[in-house]
């Protein structure tokens, strides 16, 4: 079975792969420039025009592995090399144009942009097009493409623009740190500062739990997740690795839900607080819309307050699969409380540099959040979380919920509730496509993983939400 | 003050952690020990065979929800 959906992904996992490799023996600062050459090791080329370029590239790559440039405070780097400058053209009349005679283009082109030559082929004037699309739509032949580069075409609240080099640029103070853009770059060319030093160094040296105990910190989203093997090898296998316990993070959405619904009834409007994407999106493009924003933490972060509450010498890591979790630990609200941020990516990554062999561990369990909770994965889940608490919690208060799937919707409803128009009093969140299970540090990305969360909500020990926060008073 | 703490991890949560804790938080109520007896919860203790784990100061027990009363007498009234 696959582990990745592109070999982009498959790249970008070897790197991390060897870089932990090294630091798990402590050889990695004498070993780290030759890393490139590990992954590339012949003079062929197999990616780039030659070899020294694929070297340079991966050289980069490694150090984003490392955790990036510090001066560099966006989660998300453009590697500038690794960019091919993409074609931008916008729409173009391609050689399919035959030259017809009814010239349905420039009929239905509003700002007399089509042209035509002695040959009656069209051409668009870039000074009068507006990139609306109209006559790609009407031209019989499907002539007119729209050329968009795919990191622009991925970033919908379009954070993405080119340098003078035109490489890709982000635009740190809008950027979300969604990784939407991580993702869909077919060249590997934008990514995510990777924090598995971190994470290394914090297992090595609490000694299999003998100086402090490290506690993984697992999204739900984790059921859809290493399909390969089973969800009990995985946690089998985390504790191998040296993480004293593993909790799930869904227990975190089980506290969040009740309180949110608390606050929701009490307010009378709100925004969901889980994603952090979503939540920077508010305060960044939406700044007037803050003061509705849940005043609770992430499920992450509440979870993580809690086993620091009851463990202070503890470290938390948290391991799920999203990029923005690495921009959330950094707030100065969050700091605290968790240690470091892994993606499932990276969790991969450091199995394999183990060369842990997952199927054949004994099989772990996890279970210590409700239905209610684990179902936060996807899109849907947190407003079904919300009424359920308040049915629970004996609350009398009618949600009128406004589900956002993908930052796109989200844009949409904010922009209506800006204006008094939205008509629903929860809005729900959620910056990736399908909620967190579309995450850009997800291994795999597919139809079949919503099921799989539901699925998994059912298995869970505790039905109600109150049952399974009950144990935590 | 008499510190009782139950696992409530993963493999002792599906033993009943749940139902050890409810149990503990009743007996406490209906004894009047809540300003003696002090009930926390924990993410493992490492015994996972032996779940659900409680330990009252430093003794380790392992209890199950059908156990429950019979442990607090023995070991919790006790050392009141």
């Amino acid at each position: 079975m696959r582990k990745f959906d592109t070999k982009v992904q498959h790249l970008k996992y070897k790197v991390l792969r060897e870089v932990a490799r090294l630091a798990w023996n402590d050889t990695l600062l004498e070993n780290v420039m030759d890393v490139p050459k590990t992954i590339v090791p012949g003079n062929e080329p197999t990616m780039r025009c030659c070899v020294y370029k694929e070297r340079a590239i991966l050289g980069e790559r490694v150090k984003l592995a490392m955790g990036g440039d510090k001066e560099k405070s966006n989660i998300i780097q453009v590697i500038e090399i690794a960019c091919d400058e993409c074609p931008v053209g916008g729409y173009e009349v391609t050689n399919a144009c035959r030259g017809c005679l009814a010239h349905r283009c420039e009929d239905v082109c509003k700002r007399g942009a089509i042209t035509f030559d002695q040959n009656h082929v069209a051409h668009i004037d870039k000074t009068k097009c507006i990139e609306c699309g109209a006559c790609a739509k009407v031209c019989p032949f499907t002539a007119i493409v729209h050329r968009k580069r795919p990191c622009q075409n991925a970033c919908k609240i379009k954070a993405i623009s080119m340098n003078d080099h035109k490489a890709a640029k982000i635009d740190d103070e809008k950027c979300i740190q969604c990784g939407a853009c991580v993702y869909q770059c077919p060249f590997g060319a934008i990514t995510d500062k990777s924090f598995i030093l971190d994470a290394i160094k914090l297992l090595k040296e609490s000694e299999n739990g003998k100086n402090y105990k490290v506690y993984a910190l697992v999204a739900p989203s984790i059921s859809s997740q290493f399909a390969h093997v089973k969800l009990g090898n995985v946690i089998t296998g985390l504790k191998e690795m040296g993480f004293y316990t593993v909790i799930e993070a869904a227990l975190g959405a089980d506290m969040v839900a009740l309180s949110e619904a608390r606050e929701l009834a009490e307010k009378g409007v709100l925004t969901s607080s889980c994603c952090p994407a979503f939540v920077r999106y508010i305060k960044t493009a939406f700044p007037g819309l803050t003061k509705y924003i849940s005043h609770n933490m992430s499920p992450m972060g509440a979870l993580a307050k809690y086993v620091k509450e009851t463990d202070p010498d503890s470290k938390v890591i948290f391991i799920g699969p999203c990029t923005a979790k690495k921009a959330e630990a950094q707030l100065e609200s969050v700091k605290p409380y968790v240690d470091a941020v892994l993606t499932f990516e990276e969790l991969q990554a450091l199995f394999d540099s183990l060369d842990m062999d997952l199927p054949a561990l004994e099989e772990g369990v996890l279970d210590n959040a409700s239905y209610f909770g684990r179902i936060f994965a996807r899109s849907g889940g947190l407003t079904d979380a919300a009424a359920q608490a308040m049915k629970e919690q004996n609350i009398n208060f009618e949600i009128k919920p406004m589900v956002c799937d993908g930052i796109e919707e989200c844009r949409v409803a904010l922009l209506k509730m800006s204006k008094n128009v939205l008509g629903a009093n929860f809005v729900e969140g959620m910056a990736c496509v399908g909620g967190c299970i579309g995450g850009a540090g997800c291994l795999t990305h597919g139809e079949k993983n919503k099921a799989e969360v539901d699925k998994y909500g059912r298995e869970a020990y505790e039905k109600t939400i109150t049952d399974a926060v009950s144990v935590l008073k | 003050m008499i510190k009782v703490t139950v696992c409530i991890g993963s493999s002792c949560h599906i033993k009943g952690s749940r139902q050890v804790v409810e149990g503990i938080r009743s007996m406490i109520a209906e004894h009047g020990l809540g300003d003696k007896v002090e009930l926390k919860g924990t993410f493992c203790m490492g015994k996972c065979q032996q779940g659900v784990c409680v330990t009252v100061d430093e003794t380790f027990c392992s209890v199950t929800p059908e156990t429950v009363e019979e442990f607090f007498k023995k070991e919790v009234l006790s050392r009141v």
